[in-house]
């Protein structure tokens, strides 16, 4: 993938440092490293990014100023994608976000994952190509939600389910479950056709329609 | 521990109670009561004398000058059937003289009260007292007084006597039950300490909610950053060695370290303080805490925007509280959290179909939640018959929302 041009929000200094140099290192360039939720929104305006990384709290209220900021963003340019960080994982914040509207990628990660530098890399460049990326500890708890039909599902069909709301493509999947892509295939079209929901070809349109049953 | 009153002295062994001082004490304390018994008396012979319009006049006199120095009194006569001292509620006046002394006393609600304490006392409560007096004597006295009526006869009026005599020990307890009653109206209207020290609980909950929140920002803020900061240095670090190294193996070993630290500690940060509670209200945290749930939970909760913080947090614990007994205890299958906001109360249920024989006095979760509960004013039912359903329900009063 290209070098993307990001806009990275996240108030602690140390982590924003870090996190230039991640991405820096994966070949991206980060156009602009902010510290507060109004400099995000001007930012963007200004550098017109490929893709924003933004921490859910942030100053001035150090409450949800970074979510709402990038919910803003959205509403104002649909295409832009958007990757959320957050210290926790609450299923509000994701279904707030996710609920958003708007056509461009999408993705709310712990921010623990930032840890896994590699897969945090690979999670930024495919929201940045317009995938939902959803973090596994969501799909965890609705999962844990939405027991009924769900349990008609068989295990092998439940971790595909599980990355398919990371966003992953087939090819993707077919490679961490070491299967062939057909297979992963086959699986999908099971899932769907247990839960009741239309086949998709799209990635992204998978995704969220796996999350908006998931949420029901 | 001895009794501090007379009605908790009332619930001893009879030895211990009739040898003990609260039957004099109870019955002194009713026979003060002969106080206002002379001013009715008084006001009465006034009426007899000069005329009802005096009398009026001389009543309302008496009520005026006599009130405040006889709702002293009453708070005074109360340490003779309740040990715990009656904290004068009066304000002082802010300079001395008259003039600043009537300017207080008219705005403290506590004059008022003492008046109508007075006015009560004068109209009915003087002669309640007496009347008990005599009613729990009346019997045993009568019968003691065989021996000089006219018809006694020397061995029967003597047993008769006798047998009052040994009655007199069972009216120290009408005497005492009535003493003790009137003492708590007394203490209610005239010395109400009890609210404060509720209203004063009430306030240590928020400063420990506030501080909880501020530990929480500050873990959020300093060690949680550092730890994302490091595992983050970490990981990188990796992709740096060649893989297979020993380097490599040490740097993937303490990457590993620092995620499971940084795992733990937004468990525990999560546990000083729900973040989405401050942010997102009662709802969200519910929807939640009901994620993380093993057991399958429903949520129902439908509240019209934010409610008090206090009445939050509590419900929330609650709520906590009953999902962790719900996963460990109930061997429950499903659950429901159900939550409104119904004639300025927060009332929420949770139930399950589990195994029931939830007791309160086994483990001390549901005791603290009771308290808990009760510093926000509110009431905790648990209904958890054996062989289940088990359902908690709380009540807690959101004044001002509808």
């Amino acid at each position: 993938m290209p070098g993307l041009r990001i806009v990275l929000a996240e108030d602690a200094v140390l982590l924003r440092e870090g996190l230039v140099g991640l991405l820096d290192r994966f070949g991206h360039q980060v156009v602009a490293s902010i510290g507060d939720a109004e400099a995000l929104i001007t930012a963007v305006r200004e550098h017109e990014p490929d893709i924003v990384v933004a921490d859910v709290r942030m100053p001035p209220g150090y409450s949800d100023e970074g979510l709402r900021a990038a919910l803003a963003l959205r509403a104002e340019r649909p295409g832009l994608a958007v990757l959320v960080l957050s210290q926790y994982v609450e299923q509000t914040y994701a279904a707030e976000l996710l609920d958003g509207g708007g056509s461009g990628g999408i993705g709310y990660l712990l921010k623990d994952r930032v840890g896994d530098v590699s897969e945090f890399a690979g999670a930024v460049e495919r929201v940045a190509a317009g995938h939902t990326v959803v973090d596994p500890e969501v799909v965890r708890q609705l999962l844990g939600r939405r027991r009924d039909p769900l349990a008609r599902l068989t295990p092998r069909e439940r971790e595909v389910l599980g990355l398919v709301a990371e966003g992953r493509s087939n090819a993707a999947i077919a490679r961490t479950l070491v299967v062939t892509e057909a297979a992963v295939s086959k699986h999908i079209a099971g899932i769907l056709a247990k839960l009741d929901l239309p086949p998709a070809a799209d990635d992204h349109r998978r995704v969220l329609a796996v999350l908006a049953y998931l949420r029901g | 521990m001895p009794p501090r009153t007379s009605l908790s002295a009332l619930t001893r062994r009879p030895s211990a109670f009739l040898r003990s001082s609260w039957p004099w004490r109870s019955l002194a304390y009713l026979l003060v009561s002969g106080v206002f018994a002379v001013v009715v008396t008084g006001v009465i012979m006034i009426a007899y004398r000069f005329g009802v319009p005096l009398a009026c006049g001389a009543a309302v006199l008496a009520v005026a000058l006599l009130g405040l120095p006889a709702a002293r009194l009453e708070r005074r006569r109360l340490r003779l059937v309740d040990l715990a001292p009656a904290a004068d509620p009066r304000r002082e006046p802010p300079r001395r003289g008259p003039r600043a002394w009537f300017a207080t006393r008219l705005r403290d609600p506590a004059t008022w009260r003492d008046l109508g304490f007075t006015m009560l006392a004068l109209l009915a409560l003087w002669w309640i007292d007496l009347g008990f007096v005599g009613l729990a004597t009346w019997v045993p006295l009568l019968l003691m007084s065989a021996p000089l009526q006219p018809s006694g006869e020397a061995p029967t009026s003597y047993l008769v006597a006798l047998g009052g005599l040994l009655m007199i020990p069972l009216s120290a307890y009408p005497i005492a039950a009535w003493a003790g009653a009137r003492a708590l109206m007394t203490r209610a209207v005239l010395a109400p300490g009890d609210a404060e020290v509720i209203r004063s609980r009430a306030r240590l909950v928020d400063a420990f909610e506030a501080e909880r929140r501020r530990i929480e920002r500050d873990l959020h803020d300093g060690a949680q950053q550092r730890l994302v900061a490091l595992s983050m240095r970490l990981g990188l670090a990796r992709l740096d060695l060649p893989p297979g190294s020993p380097a490599e193996a040490q740097v993937a070993e303490a990457h590993e370290e620092a995620k499971r630290a940084l795992a733990e500690l937004r468990e525990l940060i999560r546990g000083v303080h729900p973040k989405v509670l401050t942010d997102r209200g009662l709802r969200a945290a519910v929807l939640d805490v009901a994620g993380r749930s093993p057991v399958p939970v429903d949520v129902d909760v439908d509240l019209p925007g934010r409610l008090p913080p206090l009445a939050e947090v509590t419900a929330y614990y609650v709520v906590s509280e009953a999902m962790a007994n719900l996963a460990k205890h109930s061997g429950a299958r499903r659950g429901l959290v159900h939550g409104r906001l119904r004639d300025g109360a927060l009332t929420m249920e949770i139930c399950d179909d589990g195994v029931g024989g939830a007791d309160p006095e086994a483990g001390s979760g549901l005791a603290g939640l009771a308290d808990r509960v009760a510093v926000a004013d509110g009431v905790m039912t648990l209904s958890s018959p054996r062989g289940g359903p088990t359902s908690l329900r709380v009540e807690i009063p959101c004044p001002g929302c509808e």
